[in-house]
Formats: structure tokens, sequence, C-alpha cells
């Protein structure tokens, strides 16, 4: 048996709100699996599990905010097979649920969620958390996520062919039927919004290419929807009502539905919205660079690289290759940094408990700025092993991910050197601040041509001023020069990259 | 192909990549890349999209000509014939 906690996905994250689970009770999951996800001051983020085993129980409901280390689930390791199903008509036990609130008071600063729901309503045909119990079977056997995602897609789960074991509906099946089902197009950013918004996409008339719902309909529906339910359920004495952090406008569909497993309660703090969104976000890069600033001495080197060569070769390179295999200058500066990190191990790792800890490979942080404001380090796992057409793959992935869509809790963290480059930004210098608990942090400006001394003649050469911004505390400023140096010796030789 | 249906072209691929992008707000000589905040691998994925919706070849050397709506659409309505 194995706890999951909440993660800590990154060093300026002390809690987290439970979004939504991406598995069920009963469910198997591996090492690896997405099975949460977790909405950070920055992110929506999916947080994988590291056992092989049974999701046990679910601790804790979606729309919960619970500091880090709190468990989330219990993860069955044993080969216990997965619990025998609950007739159709059996309500979640009381006594269950009430060991669950319990629970929840304990290790979630979100009270009582339960209290919600009053009594009065009729108990949907699925709980939002099946609680210690399998979800209830009907005559399509499924599970809560999928029947989830089905409802999502307004699918009718009846019409579909299950082809997981004993003909149970698996997540694929939906997936396959909602590609064949005329659905809304919408865009990524706008169904994000929607998600924040409360919106029914369903309800929403798009204004965009053939019809496609964005971003603005999501907000004008979320102004004047057609029925706006106020915050599910009444607040209890233990929960007072935090008319300011609840959802601005909830626009529903006019027919009062069974609660949706995702809908946040009324008593937990919703995750930020919009503009609270990028204050947040405000916020924790505050408070980060702030601890930066105060804990660690840096000390700072810079240094002229002539990208002739690299560049000429990449040149090369992207006219013998197809557009979706080119490289950009950032693969090679950023393979070398991460080789040079290699070279000089003394700048890769931590400063923990007083002393410096080596990393264990090289695993580049790179920030990534997001539209509206804001950013996000995703990790390049291992970028000194990557040739570099897999380490432009990854990039790209990891950029488009953390802009649109969602990174994975491994991608977030990890990282044992962080590189920023500004080079879009048109500025020469960046002198960084440097990532705790990280000890440098590598910066690049924009690649200009710039006059040089080329063989006792003046001659004009593509450079990039490359910096370092390093901890005093771990090392000192030869080795940050030794670090540069090699830099700049390994973006001679491309090719070797 | 003609002027329009490349210009289509160009605006998918863009929309693509700034689902929001506002066209009425973007002149056929404007430069896109600072007006939608593209960076570079917003472009090189913009190109990407945009060689094969045209089903045409689009090298480093066309990137100067893929700076406006106009020049990008030009190049394509050239090139995809």
């Amino acid at each position: 048996m194995a706890e999951f906690t909440m993660p800590s996905l990154g060093a300026d994250m002390d809690e987290g709100l439970l979004q939504e689970w991406l598995v069920a009770v009963g469910d198997q999951v591996h090492k690896g699996d997405a099975i949460a996800v977790v909405e950070t001051d920055k992110a929506a983020i999916e947080v994988e599990c590291f056992e092989d085993g049974t999701v046990g129980r679910l601790l804790v409901e979606p729309g919960t905010r619970v500091p880090v280390g709190t468990s989330l689930a219990v993860i069955e390791t044993g080969v216990a097979p997965a619990p025998a199903p609950a007739p159709a008509s059996a309500p979640v036990a009381v006594a269950e649920t009430e060991t669950e609130t319990g629970t929840k008071a304990e290790v979630s600063s979100a009270p009582d969620a339960d209290g919600r729901q009053p009594p009065a309503e009729p108990a949907p045909a699925h709980r939002p958390l099946p609680v210690g119990t399998a979800p209830p079977r009907e005559a399509v056997a499924v599970g809560p996520l999928v029947r989830h995602l089905a409802e999502q897609k307004h699918l009718d789960l009846a019409g579909i062919r299950g082809t997981g074991r004993g003909g149970r509906v698996t997540r694929r099946d939906v997936e396959r039927a909602t590609a064949t089902h005329p659905r809304v197009r919408v865009t990524p950013y706008a169904r994000r919004l929607a998600g924040e918004l409360h919106v029914d996409l369903a309800q929403v008339r798009g204004s965009g290419e053939l019809g496609a719902v964005r971003a603005v309909d999501v907000r004008a529906a979320a102004r004047t929807g057609p029925t706006v339910l106020p915050a599910p359920g009444p607040p209890t004495a233990a929960a007072p009502p935090s008319p300011t952090r609840a959802p601005a406008a909830a626009a529903h569909a006019a027919v009062p539905k069974p609660e949706p497993f995702r809908t946040r309660p009324a008593t937990a703090s919703p995750a930020p919205v919009g503009e609270d969104r990028t204050a947040a976000m405000r916020k924790a890069i505050a408070a980060l660079m702030a601890r930066s600033k105060r804990e660690i001495p840096h000390y700072y080197l810079s240094t002229t690289v002539d990208l002739d060569t690299a560049l000429t070769w990449l040149h090369t390179h992207n006219n013998a290759c197809p557009v979706a295999e080119r490289l950009l200058p950032a693969a090679p500066l950023l393979k070398a940094a991460a080789l040079a990190a290699r070279q000089v191990p003394e700048l890769n790792g931590f400063w923990t408990d007083g002393h410096f800890e080596p990393g264990d490979g090289v695993h580049l942080g790179v920030a990534v700025s997001l539209r509206g404001g804001g950013l996000l380090t995703p990790v390049l796992h291992g970028a000194d092993t990557l040739g570099l057409p897999a380490l432009m793959a990854a990039l790209k992935d990891l950029a488009v991910r953390a802009r649109t869509g969602r990174l994975r809790g491994s991608e977030l963290t990890g990282a044992t050197l962080t590189v920023t480059s500004l080079v879009e930004q048109g500025v020469e210098t960046v002198f960084g601040v440097i990532h705790p608990p990280q000890v440098a942090l590598v910066g690049f400006g924009a690649v200009t041509d710039r006059p040089c001394a080329v063989n006792g003649l003046l001659g004009v050469r593509p450079m990039v001023t490359a910096t370092l911004a390093a901890d005093h505390r771990a090392s000192d400023g030869a080795v940050g020069a030794r670090y540069l140096t090699t830099l700049n010796r390994l973006l001679q030789h491309p090719e070797e990259l | 192909m003609t002027y329009e249906q490349a210009l289509d072209l160009v605006k998918t691929s863009l929309t693509r990549i700034v689902p929001d992008a506002d066209f009425t707000a973007l002149g056929p000589t404007d430069k896109f890349r600072d007006r939608l905040e593209l960076d570079s691998l917003d472009f090189l994925q913009f190109v990407e999209t945009l060689a094969e919706l045209g089903g045409c070849r689009l090298d480093e050397d066309d990137y100067p000509r893929l700076v406006t709506l106009d020049g990008s659409t030009r190049l394509v309505a050239e090139r995809a014939a």
C-alpha cells in the first residue's frame, strides 16, 4: 500500500488544488501514469504516480486545496484485484462519507465539502466521489471517469461498444466515438477558459472559423449565461461563504443536472480565474525570486560567443530537412549548455542544508514565457544525452504544452540547472536570477551581427552573449569561468553536439 | 492557387498557433510576428503548418518573405502553383 501525496511541483509551491481525478477507485495504475490534475499558482499539471498498483481510495475531493505532502489517494501495491462492484442501487454508505469528511478536515484547509449538498437533492446516479466503494454499475460497465468524459462530450454511453475487460467501456472507446461524433469546435484556450469560468461549451455559440468557439464567446457566455446558478449548496457553519473567491458566474444548462464530477465545491477555494491566475503566478514568481535574492549570493560572468560556425552548420542542416525537422539556434545553445554542465559539475545541482549536492544527470530547466505574462520552466531531462533533433523535438513539445495545455509533474521538476534565453526579445544580455535550490543559471541574449576581430581583421559575425549567474556559496568565479569557456568551445564544433 | 486561397491558408496556419488571432486588426503589411507575439518556436510551427497545408516547400531562405500576411500569401500562391 502506498500513499499518493500532493507533490511539490517547484520550490515555489506550498499547496495545490486538486482539480480532477484521472482515475477511479479500482483502476489499475502504473508508475508514470498521470492520475490527477493539480492546479498550482502557475498552471494545471498532470501528476503521475510512482507505484504500480490499484487505486484503493481517493481521499481528497476535486476542488480542494491542500498543502504539499497531503495524502490524496491510497494505491494498493499488492496484486489485489479491483474491489467487487457495488449493487447498482447502493447509495454511498453514510458512515464512509462521514469518515471521509473527518479525514478531509484533518488534511485540508477547505472544510466540510460534503455540506454543500442540500439533503433534498436527489442522489445522482453517480456520486461525485466514490469513496471506498466501486462506482455503481448499470447496464453499461463503465468507470466514473469515463462516464464523466462521455457526459462532457454529450455521448450516450449505451450507444458505445466497450472494448475493455468484460465489455467495459474504456476512455479510448469514448474518444473513438467522439471522433466521429459532430462536436463543438473549440479553441484550446477557450476550452481552458470555459473550465475556469464554469461555462458549458455546448451552450456557447461560436463566432470563430466554422463556428468554432473562441475565448471571447466563452467570456460573453460567462457574463450573460442563460441561467446563472448560485455556487452549489448552502454554506455550512463550518464553511463561511467566500463570495470574493467563488467563481463569478457559473453558466450552466437550464435544466438542473446531477452535479458533475468536476464541479468545484463552493467551500473549497476555487482555482484562480483569468486575471486572478496571472496575479497568482506573479505572486509565486515574486516569492521565489525574492527568496533567491535574499539567500543566494549571486556572482555574474559573461562572454561573447561567435556563432558563425554553428549557424552556418545549422543552415546547411536545415536546408536538407523538411520543416518539421529543422533546428532553431536554441537547440545547439541548450545542448552546449548541458554538455558544459556535465564537464563542470560544480554548477549542476542543488544547494541544500548548507552544502552542494551534485545533480544526478543534467536536467535543464528552460524558461518559457507565456502569452499574457508569466513564465514556466519545463525541464529537458537528460539534456546532455539528447541528440539535437531529439532535443529540438522535446523543446517544441514542452513549449507548446506549457502554453496551451498540460504539463506533467515530472516535466516541471528535477531541473539541475536553468537556462533563460531572451533571444526573442532583442536584448543583448540577460543576467538571470537563480532558481533555488539550483546553484546557477545560464542566460543567452539575442543573436546579432556584431563587429569583431577575425584573423587580425575586422569582421562582422553573428554573436551571442552568454552569461552565468552562479551561487557563490557553491562555487567561485574560476569555476564559472571554466563553464563559460567550455560552453564557448563546444559551440565552435556544432557537428559534435 | 489564387491570392484568396493562399491568404486563407496563411490565416489558418496562424490561427493554429494563436487561436484568438484578430485579423481585422492586422493589416496585410503589418509584421505579424510582432503583432501576434510569435517567438521562434511559434514561427517554426507556422512555417511547418503552412508548408503542409500549401503542399509546398518553404526554406529558411524564404523566411524574410514570411513576415507579413501579404508577403506570405504571395509566396504560397506562387509556390503552391
